[in-house]
Parts: structure tokens; C-alpha cells; sequence
């Protein structure tokens, strides 16, 4: 599956993350930024991969940047974004 | 080796020297010692009155390698510190130990004149912003010694902390040196913090914007203590001076905690007539006062005296009657200079009467109940307010554990987690306060008590209060956050935590 065009999801809020997504041509990137990077950067990334991958999306650019965002946060608006961002099976 | 607390202190820290361990909160307490100070006396007729900081620095004369103080009562709108360190750098001394009684975000130019060796030692009881982070990323030559409010007294008093110079920022002087803080431009009310500086300095110098003719009145530091006088146009930023964080909270989590908090309070018996109290100037720890407040009017219950750096708040409960007096060491408001300046028994006190364990008796002794704030809780009730869950300084003991110690119930109040991170830890990141002191945490999530409390444990359990273990509370908030990483630091230590007491509670290491 592939991203159509850009799309976002999420806001600057506390305890939110905001995701925006685009096409990208080879494999997943994903670009992070979080006031906990060192205690949960890794788990962060981890949920935003399995969430792309839970929707099927193979190819895609992620800029993601967290204010504490829990995991389920994380992992709605990903989903979100890719909805609004549109998907070519 | 370990000290009372677990933590692995060395014998000798490089650039501390011989360091002695936290042994436990009651352990170093009786006889001893005070300094002796050198006084230049002066003769009829000498005058006081310097034109410049930096007159007053030569006639000082202040040398390489010498420690001057600062006290924080102008907060983040102070100009005194920044004035200072200026003409030392231009005058080209080096290897100066700043002891500043707190360090704010406006104090910025320090971190270049740290990484120029003009400042290569810093004792402080609270540090936020560039000055903090430099420290954490191992700027300092020397390890910053983080002390409390009641603490630096004690070092001061007993000479652990000798000062060369104390600059202290003067709101209103008169020509022969006799300060207040409650008149002029820069008015902040008690200067309780400077008290200890201007005694035990071997030379003082008031800085101030507002010099008047002689006397004073009324005196807060006396022209006994001070050599020197320099006028200047702006000692501080009224608007910084004032602390923007003196509202109740209106976030619900906030007010659920402290209405918990004030009904523990309510069953520990403790809420009666002469009932004593200080409240941080949190939003979730002034809506405790909140509480209390429709708690003691209902109940019609007078207090005795509320305590601490003061809010227009608590000053609205003593006007109405709820309490007898006010203990004030720093003014956080308008409101509260203003009752400080016209109320005689709204009482101003020095550092040392407010938290010294090493007198005959401090203010927190007297108190009953104390709400205190945390960055971080672990199992054993230690609470860091010193660094960040990332090890980065983001403040420090200020009165934490001189009211933990002294006060009958000590509450921490604190949302189970904030910003995904857990709040309840196995392990604090730095030890400020022993959990010995500490006696309740409330959270949103429930209550814990310290298991040492088997009286308030009985107490509480004829409530319906939902009471927990801290384990348990720790398991809730790992379950909604996950579990963090721990943080990597270097091995380098760039500072010590003292304890109220002088002995080392906690080594701060240098990020990664």
C-alpha cells in the first residue's frame, strides 16, 4: 500500500503527538521528536511501525512529533493520518 | 560507599574534597559550632556610598578564586546577579564560586562566563533553565553543590560556606546601609533568604534602585552588617519578580488530588485549633489551601501560623482569621508584600529561622502539616525535585527537605503520571528528600502512606479514602505509560546533593 499525498493528524498539545505523513518511494522513514526520546523514543517509533504495518502501508515518510503521547494515541493518529492521507492498494 | 538512602557517594569527590554521607534525616543533629566573621569597622563619619558594582568590587577586594553570594528574592526579573558577574569578568578576576540562594532562566550570561573560568564552582538550593543545563552537560569546573533554603543557612552559619562577598539585592537602602524589601520600584517583601549572607560575609554590599535618605525604616537588614552601598537604575523586572504560579489549578486531575489531600488532613486529627500549615505555590498545592480553607470556616477552626515563601493566598485565609500569623522567608505576590509590609503578625523570617536544623529550633519544626510537589516518588517515598526523569537539573531542594523533616504530616501531592512519564518510580533519578519524611503521597489513582506511619494507616482506614500500597501505584502508572528506559549518564559527577544537614544524599552525574 502505498500514501497518496500528505496528510496530518494530531496536535502540539500535551500528552498528544502530531503525525504528519507522506508518499515516500522505498520502505518506511520515520523522523522523531519527543520530550521523552530517551525513555520511550524506541517504544514510539516501534508503535508507529506496527500501526503502518497493521494498515498495510509499506511505503511512507513519518514526521512525528510527540509531547508524551500513551501508546494508543500514538497508534490513533497514525492511523488517522493515513486515512486522511489516502492509500493506492 | 552507600549512604542511608542506597546510593553509592565516594569518599572524595575532585573539587569537593572529603564528603560525608547522608546517614539519616535525624542522625547529625546537636552540638555544634557557629563561624567566626571579620568585620571592618567603620568610623564616624565614613561613608558608605559607593559610585559603581564596580568600586564596590575593588574596594572589596575581591580576588581570584573567592566565593560571593546572591539571594533569589527578585526570582526570575533579578538584574543584581548578571550586574555583578559583568564587572568581575571585565575587571579580569577569575575562578569565582557563585553561592546564590536560586538561579533562574534570566540568569543566563552566567553559562558564558562559566565556560570562560570566570565562575568554576556554583552552590545553589534551586537551578532552572541554561544555567541548569550547562551544570548537567558538565560546563562547571567544579560540581555544583545543591543545598536547601534551611541547609545553606546551616553551611553559611557553620562556615562549610564561607562567603567573601555577599551582593545583596537592595528594593529600598539608606545611605548608612540599612535595607528593606517592602518600598520602592523592586518592592518583593521578606528578604528572609539574603538574612544569613549579610551576617556572615566578610564584606556586604547593598545594591539598590531605590536609595533613600537615612534611616530606612522599617529595617530588615541592618546597617551593622553592611560595608557597602551602590546605586543603580534597575536592580530587577517587577514583572519577573512576581511569580506567575500563584493560581489554583483549574484542571480537574489537580483538584481531585488536593481535595484528597486535604481530606488525609482531616483524618489525621491534626485539623484543629492551632493548627499550623505551608503549602507550596503550585496550582494543585494551593487548591490543598483551597479546601482546607471551606474545611476550617465550616468547622470554625483557627489556626496558628501558616509558613514559607507566601501567596496572596494563605494571606486571604490569615485576613480572614483562619490562621493567627504568617512565617514569610520570599513574598510571591503583590498581595503578600503588601500584608507583609502592613501587618505586624504577618512575620518575616531568615532562612535560618525558617529550616537550620543546626539552631536551637526552626520554624518547620512547629509545623503541623507540609504539601510538598515531586518530579519523582520511588517505592521507598525518596522524592526527586532536583533533575528531570531525563537527569537534567530542573530545580533543587529549595524548603523540600527542611519541611519534610520538620513538619508532624508531610503530603506529597502529584499526578500519577505526567507528560507519559511515570511519576511513582522504583528508583528516583536523584535523591532530594529522604522518604523517612515523607509520609503520604496522594495521586489521582489513589493514596499511599508510608508503611513507618502505622498511626496514620489505622487512622485512614475508618475513611473511605482509597488507600493503596506505593508498589501498587507504581504498577497502575507503568501499566498506562510503559516502562521507561533508564537514562544513561557518564561517569563524571558534576554535582552533589546535600542534605539538610550537610552530609551527601545524592551525587548528579553528567548527561550523555
Amino acid at each position: 500500500m502505498k500514501i497518496l499525498k500528505p496528510a496530518k493528524a494530531g496536535t502540539y498539545e500535551s500528552n498528544d503527538i502530531y503525525i504528519m505523513i507522506q508518499p515516500n518511494d522505498n520502505g518506511i522513514k520515520i523522523e522523531l521528536e519527543s520530550i521523552v526520546m530517551k525513555q520511550f523514543g524506541k517504544r514510539i517509533e516501534e508503535v508507529i511501525k506496527e500501526t503502518l504495518e497493521k494498515l498495510e502501508v509499506k511505503d511512507a515518510y513519518v514526521v512525528a512529533k510527540d509531547r508524551g503521547a500513551l501508546d494508543y494515541t500514538v497508534s490513533a493518529r497514525v492511523e488517522t493520518a493515513v486515512k486522511r492521507a489516502g492509500v493506492e492498494k | 560507599m552507600k549512604n542511608a538512602v542506597g546510593r553509592e557517594i565516594p569518599d572524595n569527590i575532585e573539587g569537593i574534597g572529603k564528603v560525608k554521607p547522608y546517614e539519616g534525616a535525624f542522625k547529625n543533629i546537636g552540638a555544634i559550632e557557629k563561624t567566626k566573621v571579620k568585620v571592618s569597622s567603620k568610623l564616624p563619619n565614613e561613608d558608605k556610598v559607593l559610585s559603581s558594582i564596580r568600586e564596590s568590587i575593588i574596594k572589596c577586594g575581591l580576588k581570584d578564586g573567592q566565593t560571593i553570594s546572591f539571594h533569589h528574592h527578585l526570582r526570575n526579573g533579578d538584574h543584581v546577579l548578571n550586574m555583578v558577574l559583568k564587572e568581575i569578568d571585565e575587571l579580569g578576576i577569575k575562578d569565582i564560586t557563585v553561592a546564590a540562594s536560586s538561579i533562574f532562566p534570566v540568569h543566563q550570561p552566567l553559562v558564558e562566563y562559566i565556560k570562560k573560568g570566570v565562575v568554576t564552582g556554583i552552590y545553589a538550593n534551586y537551578i532552572s533553565g541554561p544555567v541548569a543545563e550547562a551544570i548537567s552537560l558538565g560546563l562547571l569546573k567544579k560540581p555544583v553543590v545543591m543545598q536547601s533554603h534551611g541547609g545553606r543557612a546551616r553551611a553559611i552559619e557553620e562556615g562549610d560556606l564561607h562567603i567573601d562577598v555577599a551582593f545583596i539585592a537592595a528594593p529600598t537602602c539608606d545611605t548608612y546601609g540599612n535595607i528593606n524589601g517592602v518600598d520602592g520600584r523592586a518592592a518583593c517583601g521578606s528578604l528572609g533568604y539574603a538574612i544569613p549572607d549579610a551576617m556572615y560575609a566578610d564584606k556586604v554590599v547593598a545594591i539598590t534602585d531605590n536609595l533613600v535618605d537615612y534611616p530606612a525604616c522599617p529595617i530588615e537588614i541592618s546597617q551593622e552588617y553592611v560595608d557597602y552601598v551602590v546605586k543603580v537604575d534597575s536592580i530587577g523586572d517587577p514583572n519577573g519578580i512576581v511569580s506567575g504560579t500563584t493560581k489554583i489549578t483549574k484542571d480537574p486531575v489537580g483538584l481531585k488530588i488536593a481535595k484528597m489531600a486535604a481530606q488525609v488532613i482531616k483524618a489525621s486529627g491534626l485539623l484543629k485549633d492551632g493548627f499550623s500549615f505551608q503549602t507550596g505555590a503550585g496550582g494543585t498545592s494551593l487548591a490543598v489551601a483551597a479546601y482546607l480553607r471551606d474545611m476550617m470556616k465550616k468547622e470554625n477552626i483557627k489556626g496558628s501560623f501558616a509558613s514559607g515563601g507566601v501567596t496572596g493566598y494563605i494571606v486571604e485565609m490569615f485576613e480572614e482569621g483562619l490562621f493567627d500569623s504568617i512565617f514569610d522567608v520570599q513574598c510571591f505576590d503583590l498581595k503578600a508584600i503588601e500584608s507583609y509590609r502592613n501587618d505586624k503578625r504577618h512575620q518575616g523570617m531568615s532562612a535560618s529561622m525558617y529550616g537550620n536544623p543546626h539552631n536551637k529550633g526552626c520554624v518547620v519544626n512547629n509545623l503541623d502539616v507540609m504539601i510538598l510537589g515531586a518530579t519523582e516518588i520511588d517505592t521507598d517515598f525518596n522524592v526527586n525535585v532536583t533533575t528531570g526523569s531525563n537527569g537534567i537539573i530542573m530545580g533543587g531542594s529549595g524548603g523540600h527537605n527542611d519541611t519534610a523533616a520538620g513538619s508532624k504530616l508531610s503530603i506529597v501531592v502529584t499526578q500519577l503520571t505526567k507528560g507519559r512519564l511515570p511519576i511513582v518510580v522504583d528508583k528516583v533519578t536523584t535523591v532530594t528528600t529522604p522518604g523517612e519524611t515523607i509520609d503520604v503521597l496522594v495521586t489521582e489513582r489513589g493514596i499511599a502512606v508510608n508503611p513507618n506511619r502505622k498511626d496514620l494507616i489505622e487512622k485512614l482506614k475508618g475513611t473511605n479514602l482509597p488507600i493503596v500500597t506505593i508498589d501498587e501505584l507504581k504498577k497502575t502508572a507503568e501499566e498506562l505509560t510503559g516502562v521507561p528506559e533508564k537514562v544513561e549518564f557518564d561517569d563524571k559527577i558534576v554535582g552533589v546533593v546535600e542534605y539538610r544537614d550537610g552530609t551527601i544524599i545524592d551525587v548528579l552525574k553528567k548527561v550523555k
